[in-house]
């Protein structure tokens, strides 16, 4: 339990409140400027790139990630009170969720490979099409033109 | 603790070591059974929650495109079409956080036994999630009625090329000599519905290896309104039960039930915990479904 006296413990929770309320707006500041909408003709989220690396899009996806998770802290270790519970008890709630990491990276890849074999499969299915066509009707036609001027 | 536990505990704790950790009267954790199986309930919901969130986050990997939030997400009550990205939502996201601190406040006045401040804030974080549920309902209703998306159909597309439009907004074949409305890749739309006839505009395409094809808008991936509704609607489902558990412990404590307890208003601490981790899911709703 909280050895603080009920006066502190009023004003961490008010402190607290303050702090996630300033970090959602800088989110939806990050949110809205990075896609343009604040500032004409500065939009990093689609224009930031570093070679063919969305450098703009990954910034603003950590930083609003990170605040997050910081936001997510706050809420479990002040509102609900974790900090000042007993280490091993806090241990036993929060390693579990450790297994999420490894669930979020194992679903993303599956999910990015789904999209690869869709893309491999549209390839496929446009190549079959231009090789039966070719030899025959309009396509013939479409390839002779050139050599008519 | 009774005073019988109480006094075992003690003696427990000063008459041997290790040996008696296995008599029962230790609490390891300090904490009661309660507020401790409150905890790991909370923790497999955190899993459910999490299963759903990854399932999207799998889904949107999946597609070559994906609904832009701030495009769907942009219209605020009482002002018509004007385009206001993540305002409405933002603004719900301070009511809860709002209804969370008056929770803690509740909670707070509980550890001094002070009966009439619990009732007090217990009832102002009903009336915040009472607020955050009105605002569920006017998002829902917009996106059903409005705009026409459902479980099965999601009529919120993106163009993968760049383009010129043949049809106007209405769906007819432009006029003679009409200045023709472009996209580019990337950009965002919505197709309409008009006495049960969706409008799918036709345009040529200007870019890539499909140069010069005539194609139409299609609809957008269809997970994304069974994902939506099921996410968000499970959400809202928890704030729901929690507004209806803090109206009967709010009227628990007015009735003065838990003043004979005489442990701190632990079921008032209980219920913040419950309150406060649906907050903590609204965080990763906020931030998968309106910011990413």
């Amino acid at each position: 339990m909280s050895a603080h006296t009920y006066e502190e413990s009023k004003s961490i929770a008010l402190k607290t409140i303050i702090v996630l309320a300033v970090i959602t707006v800088i989110e939806v500041a990050i949110a809205l400027v990075g896609k343009g909408y604040a500032i004409p003709g500065w939009a990093p989220y689609d224009t930031a790139y570093i070679g063919s690396f969305p450098i703009g899009k990954a910034v603003m996806y950590l930083l609003m990630i990170g605040m997050s998770v910081y936001k997510a802290y706050l809420v479990i270790f002040e509102f609900m009170h974790m900090k000042y519970e007993v280490r091993n008890m806090m241990r036993s709630v929060m390693v579990p969720t450790v297994l999420l990491i490894w669930a979020i990276i194992a679903f993303f890849c599956e999910g990015t490979y789904w999209r690869n074999t869709r893309a491999g499969i549209e390839d496929k299915d446009r190549t079959e099409v231009e090789t039966s066509m070719t030899p025959r009707g309009p396509a013939t036609t479409e390839l002779s033109r050139p050599s008519e001027h | 603790m009774s005073v019988d536990t109480a006094v075992a505990h003690d003696v427990a704790e000063h008459t041997a070591g290790e040996k008696q950790a296995w008599t029962g009267a230790k609490s390891p954790f300090k904490s009661s059974y309660g507020k401790l199986m409150m905890w790991y309930f909370l923790l497999s919901d955190s899993f459910t929650f999490a299963g759903f969130l990854i399932a999207y986050g799998t889904l949107r990997f999946s597609m070559k495109a994906w609904p832009v939030p701030d495009f769907v997400f942009s219209l605020f009550p009482f002002t018509g079409d004007a385009k206001m990205p993540l305002v409405f939502v933002s603004f719900m996201t301070f009511v809860l956080l709002f209804s969370s601190f008056t929770m803690i406040r509740a909670v707070q006045e509980g550890h001094r036994e002070n009966r009439s401040g619990v009732v007090k804030w217990m009832i102002i974080t009903v009336i915040g999630g009472a607020m955050f549920l009105g605002c569920q309902a006017w998002e829902w209703s917009t996106l059903i009625v409005k705009e026409h998306m459902s479980v099965t159909t999601n009529p919120f597309g993106t163009h993968l090329v760049d383009g010129v439009y043949l049809d106007d907004e209405h769906g007819h074949a432009y006029a003679a000599g009409a200045e023709r409305e472009t996209f580019e890749e990337g950009s965002s739309y919505l197709l309409h519905k008009h006495e049960g006839e969706w409008t799918q505009r036709s345009y040529e395409v200007t870019s890539g290896i499909d140069e010069g094809q005539i194609a139409k808008q299609e609809f957008g991936p269809k997970a994304f309104g069974a994902l939506f509704f099921f996410i968000t609607g499970f959400h809202g489902f928890h704030v729901l039960s929690g507004v209806l558990f803090l109206i009967i412990i709010a009227i628990n404590v007015a009735s003065g039930l838990y003043v004979k307890r005489k442990n701190g208003y632990e079921m008032v601490e209980k219920m913040g915990l419950y309150w406060h981790f649906v907050d903590l899911v609204w965080i990763f709703v906020f931030l998968v479904f309106y910011l990413l």
